[in-house]
């Protein structure tokens, strides 16, 4: 009795903390600061789907069926692989239909369809009823475990009482806080961001619980992994224990339990309401697609070890699906039961909370909403305010649900292990999986054949497994599930139609979407499509775009008056206000435009679905409400135009890119044509100042005969030395055109870069001597071969140092010629201590005629260049396979030109005889 | 701008986890270690792992869509 008191303040304390926590992120959302908006939490909302049966129940299976508990987690891991592409979808189209349950996304999809919807709720409420009583019986047991301990567990609740079980009071703290946290706001779309910061903190809980019982257990109570493998494999039964033979029905049933989990991880209302209702950007899905995965590993990855210590601690440990908490209780701290059942609370409350959202949405906005609409008698048109009606409603609906949950654990719970609780409601919410999932992406599955496909494997589970769990249960007779009804062999449930072997729930998963998918199919093929349901289809499956929708369905017509009344009835005032704002004051009398009739349908759809919401706005527009005529004309008309549209867009792409390389390319021969204006103008300007002079010195000459013999001699010296000029100009522009053109001869031959470069250092020795440069050569001792024409090379060499030489500070220029192998290459570099280059001028310099600016004072003193020099040095080299380009010189810190050119295998490696010819 | 190909290497690695979790890849590890237990938690532990690890690197690319 010692843990009484303590685990009455633990569970409490506990469900306190939730409710500070979502008032907290509700605060916080109302403030603009949301605390759910991140991918993170979004995953971790996910992982509501590790209920207490994952928490307690996957160990009790690990115990007695090995490995098959990991096909429960292996399924929803491909599930969520998918998730970027088949669950953003849902997320997309939900918000787009203002969405708010999975039986809304089913009967949208169907054409708005209310006996779809309600069909199903019914369905979901029925099947997962059982799982909520799960989680209460899960806090129930391990409640009892820990307060018996180390006597034998008795749930003897018919003994004790309701009111001193404690799932009953929790079960009470959490309608409270589902009513409180879950019903704030009619618009289901607005979501509850306070209760799914709550989910997350408790999935955080549950990891931690059970991540620190199975440390505990693998590292603390045994020593590692390997012991604990090492003393299982010593008893006999253990050994075979973890093999695919242990898991029920083998590998078809490995395959059967896989599928089922992966369906059940999409449909089941909680996991449809935090996978799509909940979330808040389609962008979080993608990092949730393997975070989520990395979770369910988490959870898992010491359920083998604890299973293990359990069954090794044998006795002491009692009944499998209580190992978390019984090992801690017979060797370990005290606080670790504790944590234990802390986890378990978590996990079995999250499921709770979610669980009973989404049912009591469904309940109100397919069951009862519809129903009360139909009454006329109740005159509803009458009430001014209606959303707080239909708050109540979804409020009862919640204490009822959880009413009746805990009514079905108290009255039927005791029969059923864990396990097969949570199996039967999976294999039930799998029954929405081929409506949902072909309903996505198939445009001819139709309402009616969803229907027939829902109720038909709906039956064909309820046969297969529920009708022998009430057998099991004493209910009806067992003699039902051994012999079958009448004594019918092949009717017995577990076998149906004979088929043997099977584990019960691969066997029911079969025979019901067999008969599912067969009417859903079936049915379709060979019923007519109402047209809003073609037009539904039509969006759901991406033929029509929902901005090639008209703006509204709706071609009646409504005075804004009652539009506003109508929405203020059921969204309340400050709603309608903030949806239809008044324009004027006259305004009310004024009929409703297109997009505002829309805009409330969307609304309405929001709080209470979308086959409600058509209904009421049907009710005040009046004349023809629907002209899906024209609509349905468009969308025929519509995919086709898609696709040609799409073809259009993609010849207009390529059109627009070939455009932009012309333009491109127009470009760059209108910067040629510049280049080219530019360089005759040039030419014609170099070639005329020599010519001016020569001609300017022979009009002399011819006019003036009597000119003494000196001034003759000195005019005719300058005539000589500018037709030199204008020869050597000539000759370089002619070097330059057929550089351009490639048709520069050059003769390749075998050379040595290093006495190329003295040569060339000697041939302007005296020239720098003149000028008072000096000259510094260091070139290697071997000798540095390269493929080169002599002649050629020799005359960039030359040009490099004679324009070192030239930009040389004054005085004491000083310039360096430097050869050095550098990664395959030999690197010639012409260096000077003059000014050096601007950066940005390093590629305008090999630019034809381009002249580096020089200041005032050195212009005069420093000869002229013609600007060809570089640009014939840099083709030269560039034909000889080689680069040129110019560097911050890092020793004399002027311009640095470098010669990179290949190095040439040396001669005498050759055979001599060959005739080598060089690429060219 | 070229179709994204996130959703074609997302539906491989699917189908390769598929197969990784089916029969009768798994039954190929379903044989007893060293100590004498089945290898299958082992080996599906792994897979599980290296199928998670794989779709981290799919999907924190660089492939914007």
């Amino acid at each position: 009795m010692k843990w009484e008191a303590l685990l009455f303040v633990v569970a409490f304390g506990y469900l306190a903390l939730l409710f500070v926590i979502a008032a907290w992120a509700d605060r916080r959302a109302e403030t603009g600061r949301s605390v759910i908006g991140s991918p993170l939490v979004y995953t971790l909302s996910i992982a509501v789907y590790c209920t207490a049966w994952t928490f307690y129940g996957s160990v009790g299976r690990a115990a007695n069926y090995g490995p098959a508990f990991l096909t429960i987690y292996l399924g929803p891991t491909l599930a969520m692989l998918l998730g970027w592409l088949l669950i953003r979808r849902m997320v997309r189209i939900a918000r787009a239909q203002r969405i708010t349950s999975i039986a809304d996304f089913i009967s949208t999809r169907y054409g708005k369809s209310n006996g779809l919807g309600a069909l199903v709720t019914l369905v979901a409420v029925i099947g997962i009823m059982p799982y909520i009583a799960l989680q209460l019986k899960a806090i129930t047991f391990s409640h009892a475990v820990l307060t018996a301990y180390p006597a034998e567990a008795q749930p003897n609740l018919f003994e004790a009482g309701i009111l001193s079980d404690k799932s009953f009071w929790v079960a009470l703290v959490l309608a409270v806080f589902i009513i409180l946290f879950g019903t704030r706001h009619l618009d289901a779309s607005e979501r509850h961001e306070g209760m799914v910061a709550a989910i997350a903190f408790e999935s955080v809980v549950k990891l931690l619980a059970f991540l620190a019982v199975g440390l505990f257990a693998t590292f603390a109570l045994f020593d590692g992994p390997g012991e604990l493998l090492t003393r299982a494999a010593a008893l006999p039964e253990l050994r075979d224990r973890f093999g695919l033979d242990s898991v029920p029905g083998g590998a078809g049933g490995w395959v059967g339990s896989l599928l089922l989990a992966g369906l059940a991880f999409i449909t089941l209302p909680r996991q449809f309401q935090v996978l799509v209702i909940e979330n808040v950007d389609d962008r979080h899905i993608r990092r949730a697609s393997w975070l989520f995965p990395l979770y369910l590993l988490a959870i898992n990855l010491f359920v083998i070890p604890v299973a293990l210590a359990g069954l090794l601690l044998g006795e002491a440990a009692r009944d499998p699906d209580a190992y978390v908490l019984t090992i801690g209780l017979a060797s370990g701290p005290a606080w670790l039961p504790l944590l234990a059942f802390l986890g378990g609370l978590s996990a079995a409350t999250g499921m709770m909370i979610v669980e009973t959202i989404a049912l009591s949405t469904m309940i109100s906005n397919h069951l009862v909403m519809p129903l009360l609409l139909r009454l006329r008698w109740l005159h509803l048109e009458g009430y001014r305010e209606l959303s707080g009606l239909i708050l109540g409603i979804r409020r009862v609906a919640i204490v009822l649900i959880l009413l009746l949950g805990y009514l079905y654990h108290v009255l039927i719970g005791e029969s059923y292990s864990l396990v097969t609780i949570g199996l039967v409601s999976f294999a039930a919410a799998a029954q929405f999986a081929p409506a949902l999932l072909l309903g996505l992406y198939w445009r001819g599955a139709a309402r009616r054949g969803a229907a027939a496909g829902l109720i038909g494997g709906t039956l064909v589970w309820a046969y297969t497994l529920l009708l022998p769990g009430f057998a099991q249960s004493g209910w009806l007779d067992a003699g039902l599930v051994t012999q079958g009804p009448w004594d019918i062999g092949w009717l017995r449930p577990y076998a149906l139609f004979g088929l043997e072997g099977w584990d019960i729930y691969s066997h029911a998963l079969f025979w019901s979407l067999l008969v599912n998918v067969g009417l859903l199919v079936g049915v379709s093929l060979f019923c007519h499509q109402s047209r809003l349901e073609q037009t539904q289809a039509a969006l759901f499956t991406g033929h029509l775009h929902p901005d090639l929708m008209p703006t509204s369905l709706w071609q009646g017509e409504t005075p804004r008056g009652e539009l506003r009344a109508l929405l203020g009835r059921y969204l309340g005032a400050a709603a309608t206000a903030r949806l239809l704002p008044p324009a004027a004051d006259d305004d009310d009398a004024l009929a409703a435009t297109q997009e505002q009739i829309s805009a409330a349908e969307q609304a309405l759809a929001g709080a209470l679905g979308g086959s409600s919401a058509r209904v009421l706005i049907n009710s005040v527009v009046r004349g023809e409400a629907l002209d899906l005529e024209a609509v349905l004309s468009i969308l025929d008309t519509t995919s086709q135009a898609l696709e040609y549209n799409r073809r259009l867009e993609q010849k207009s792409r390529e059109l627009a890119r070939i455009g932009a390389e012309l333009r491109k390319a127009n470009e760059q021969l209108r910067e040629l044509d510049r280049l080219k204006d530019e360089f005759v103008a040039m030419v014609s300007h170099e070639l005329r100042t020599p010519l001016t002079s020569i001609r300017a010195f022979a009009e002399i000459l011819r006019d003036s005969p009597d000119i003494d013999v000196s001034q003759r001699t000195h005019f005719l010296e300058i005539i000589v030395r500018e037709s030199e000029r204008l020869s050597r100009l000539i000759e370089e522009i002619l070097d330059l055109a057929r550089l351009e053109s490639g048709r520069m001869p050059l003769n390749p031959e075998h050379l040595d870069l290093a006495q190329m470069a003295r040569q060339s250092a000697e041939a302007v020795g005296h020239l720098c001597h003149e000028r008072g440069v000096e000259l510094e050569v260091q070139l290697p001792d071997e000798s540095a071969p390269v493929v080169a024409d002599p002649d050629r090379l020799q005359q960039v060499i030359i040009n490099l140092l004679d324009n070192a030489s030239k930009f040389a500070a004054r005085p004491q220029g000083r310039t360096r010629l430097l050869l050095e192998s550098h990664k395959g290459h030999w690197r010639l570099s012409v260096e000077d201590n003059g000014k050096g280059i601007a950066e940005a001028e390093w590629e305008r310099v090999f630019e034809k005629f381009h002249q580096v600016e020089q200041t005032g004072d050195d212009k005069a003193s420093r000869p002229r260049g013609t600007g060809l020099g570089l640009p014939i040095s840099r083709g030269i080299i560039a034909n000889l396979g080689g680069r040129l380009w110019i560097e911050k010189g890092k020793r004399l810190g002027g311009a640095r030109f470098v010669i990179e050119l290949p190095q040439a295998p040396s001669q005498a490696e050759k055979d001599p005889d060959a005739q080598w010819l060089p690429a060219s | 701008m070229p179709p994204s190909r996130l959703p074609g290497r997302l539906t491989a690695l699917t189908l390769l986890a598929t197969l990784l979790f089916m029969p009768p890849l798994i039954s190929l590890f379903d044989r007893p270690g060293e100590s004498g237990i089945s290898l299958l938690p082992l080996y599906l532990f792994c897979a599980w792992g290296l199928v998670v690890l794989l779709a981290a690197l799919l999907l924190e690319g660089n492939d914007e869509e």
